[in-house]
């Protein structure tokens, strides 16, 4: 457990496992965690608004830090409560993760920030009025923006560090929001001499959607089809997170059928979303054939999912407590056929790029990322191993059986375009080995947790007796009543450790809830890494961190 | 009924036609789209161009992404309001004969984000020519929309010349 730092921090106090600190002593001991405890991995950042909630704080607002230890083990929830008026010391020279969020927290909830070298808005456009996490912004007031942001407040100090004092010679583009090799809808605005980049900074938020604002009016399980669209490339690995930590919340646990289920659908949720990145960032790379044979299996796993799910794309196949229906019969052989062709796929790409010496020109050294780098911007997933950095969730801190499962972690040396790219190859390849496993071992029994008050009824006592009809109606219409609490749970998704913390007053609508997206850290990283490369590497540096947009403006 | 005209002395070697209806079949078989791809939508557009559903069947895979080569707008996705003066910004920038085409719930009506930061419909910034419903759209729904706005590219230039005429006005104009 933590030791007590040197003067008074008071570690002791806890609530629901999250130390409360004064907020005076907070950047004190967020220091001492990471430089004694070695807490060098910043999860996220965020705020509450306790206005509306049931029982009153004396404080209006609350800012919360996650932590996790350098074995990534241990994860540690501090939380300071603070009025409007105060100001939180940055921790920006701490973490470098920490700007953006910290940016967030300013924007969606208006609490300022001391030492932030920028502290303007990131997800809502510049003219946005107000703070929409706030509880008192009505959900449904929309601001029309009519200009975008010219972004020179932030290329301009970036230029000057560089010994850039007038641009005359330099020539300004922007990569994006509306552009090809964007992915999405990101922006990248690049000061250029010749072809090489001087300078970048990246805008994001054009896909904002107001997720978590959205989950403030929904029950639960209604939020299930919003998680889908956070990384629609592999919706079933959201809907698995989000369940599964508020599962956690509830204190029960799936049977084992259940827990094999999202095992080998999450799995293949995983091959599927690397599977795009591949193949789109090959195509930026102008090897387009690749792109056929990589998304052509795709299409097989489509038609397996929307046999199962009855959605191609977005499945919202789990439910809080378990998921909407068992397998199909003939699910094995299906999933048989769609390995084959991925593993077909993977092959016949493999054999154009492995030892192709474009390939490799165009990919190695180029957009490196040192593992203490990507650890201190807060990088998870592939693109954090790609570094050679040994962390996955599913083996540090096991769920679903992976422990009992005979896996790899794949790992790059350098960790430039190249290792992430071959690490998701790599780590195709070791899901396919899961996914095999988990069938031979599949046991038989219930898929859902047994508890009336948590997962639906069979539809044959829906329609025939009235206590099931009931319990229908009371799920549908008052949601799935979590006990009160925060809590932060997460998994290891297609992109990285995709967290949800929730804070729930005890119905059937959380409180609140705040998505720990492994796209947005990534992407904060985009902007320092591409300076000094030529622009055609900066659009495989982008495709690299596989950034989807929906997951990094939610 | 009898061959008559040129058709009677050239045989199978001439079809006579109008103007229009020749530039109208060049038109509907040869669409330029640009794809205003933001979100999960996109990614059934992928599917859409790749192998399997094929969008080149219907002359339409010479995706540009420049808006000035570009005939057909296909606006796949949410379009919040941070992005939507990008997207005036991309229709302006096309030239008439223009169509555009609002695929899945949220660009027709902002689908199931009915909050402070989507555009509650595409229609609100630019006029859309064809709607395309579902959460996705499944990409037989994208050929679908193809096809209709094939049928009004086969409409008479009386049509387009008014069309081009039409009096359209968005949150963004001021
Ligand atoms: S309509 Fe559905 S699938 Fe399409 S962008 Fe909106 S949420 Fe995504």
């Amino acid at each position: 457990m933590l030791s007590m730092c040197d003067d008074k921090i008071d570690f002791d106090r806890k609530e629901n496992n999250h130390y409360i600190v004064k907020l005076s002593d907070m950047k004190k001991a967020i220091k001492f965690l990471k430089e004694s405890e070695n807490y060098n991995f910043l999860l996220d950042i965020t705020a509450v608004d306790y206005s509306k909630y049931k029982e009153n704080h004396s404080k209006r607002f609350a800012i919360i830090y996650l932590l996790k230890n350098k074995d990534f083990d241990n994860l540690v929830i501090l939380k300071a409560y603070l009025n409007e008026d105060e100001i939180i010391d940055s921790i920006t020279d701490l973490y470098k993760s920490a700007n953006w969020a910290e940016r967030e927290v300013w924007d969606q909830y208006g609490l300022k920030f001391k030492n932030h070298p920028n502290l303007k808005r990131i997800l809502n456009h510049k003219e946005f009025m107000g703070h929409p996490l706030r509880k008192d912004y009505p959900t449904t007031k929309g601001q029309l923006c009519t200009k975008t942001d010219d972004l020179m407040d932030e290329m301009v100090p970036k230029l000057k560090a560089k010994g850039y004092e007038n641009h005359e010679d330099l020539m300004f583009l922007n990569l994006g929001p509306a552009h090809p090799a964007s992915h999405g809808t990101i922006r990248n605005f690049v000061a250029l001499e010749g072809e090489t980049i001087i300078s970048a900074v990246s805008e994001i938020g054009y896909l904002h959607r107001g997720f978590e604002k959205s989950c403030e009016n929904h029950t639960y399980n209604q939020i299930i089809p919003y998680t889908d669209r956070l990384n629609y490339c592999s919706a079933i690995l959201n809907n698995i997170a989000f369940a599964h930590t508020v599962e956690g919340m509830l204190g029960v646990e799936l049977p084992e059928r259940g827990q094999f289920i999202r095992v080998i659908i999450g799995e293949l949720s995983r091959i599927i979303d690397h599977l795009v990145c591949l193949a789109a960032n090959l195509v930026d790379m102008g090897a387009l054939t690749n792109y056929w044979y990589l998304y052509n299996p795709r299409e097989t796993a489509y038609t397996l999912l929307s046999k199962l799910t009855g959605a191609r794309l977005t499945n919202s196949y789990m439910r809080i407590g378990g998921m909407t229906h068992d397998l199909y019969d003939g699910f094995e052989e299906d999933l048989k056929e769609c390995i084959k062709d991925v593993e077909k796929g993977m092959d016949d790409s493999l054999s154009l790029i492995e030892h192709n010496r474009i390939f490799q020109d165009r990919s190695q050294n180029i957009g490196i990322v040192s593992g203490d780098d990507a650890i201190n911007r807060g990088f998870s997933g592939p693109n954090l191993r790609a570094s050679g950095v040994n962390y996955d969730v599913r083996k540090n801190n096991p769920y679903y059986f992976y422990d009992t499962f005979d896996f790899d972690v794949a790992l790059g040396s350098v960790g430039d375009v190249y290792d992430r790219m071959m690490v998701r190859f790599e780590e195709i390849r070791q899901s396919i080995k899961i996914i095999n496993q988990a069938m031979k071992k599949l046991p038989d029994g219930e898929i859902n947790v047994s508890n009336h008050a948590i997962s639906f009824p069979k539809k044959q006592n829906v329609y025939s007796n009235i206590e099931g009809l009931m319990n229908q109606f009371k799920l549908v219409m008052e949601g799935v009543k979590v006990p009160k609490g925060e809590y932060y749970r997460s998994i290891e998704a297609a992109n990285g450790e995709l967290g949800f913390y929730i804070i729930s007053d005890g119905s059937g609508t959380p409180y609140k809830v705040k998505v720990r997206p492994p796209c947005f850290y990534a992407m904060s990283a985009l902007g320092d890494m591409i300076e000094g490369e030529m622009i055609a590497d900066a659009v495989l540096d982008l495709g690299s961190l596989n950034i989807i947009a929906g997951e990094l403006d939610r | 009924m009898a061959v008559t005209g040129e058709e009677a002395i050239f045989g199978d070697s001439v079809i006579t036609t109008k103007l229009d209806s020749a530039i109208a079949w060049a038109r509907e078989s040869s669409m330029w789209p640009y794809i205003f791809g933001t979100a999960c939508c996109a990614i059934e557009f992928m599917s859409v161009a790749s192998s399997k559903f094929d969008i080149s069947r219907f002359g339409a895979e010479v995706v540009r992404f420049s808006p000035r080569q570009a005939d057909l707008l296909i606006i796949a996705g949410t379009v919040s309001y941070k992005q939507a003066p990008i997207l005036k910004r991309i229709y302006d920038q096309m030239t008439e004969p223009k169509w555009v085409v609002s695929a899945g719930a949220c660009a027709c009506s902002g689908g199931f984000y009915d909050n402070y930061t989507t555009l509650q419909g595409i229609d609100r910034i630019i006029p859309v020519d064809v709607y395309i419903s579902g959460c996705p759209p499944r990409p037989e729904a994208f050929l679908e929309g193809l096809m209709q706005i094939q049928k009004l590219q086969a409409k008479p230039s009386k049509y387009l010349e008014k069309r081009s005429k039409r009096d359209f006005k968005g949150l963004l104009d001021a």
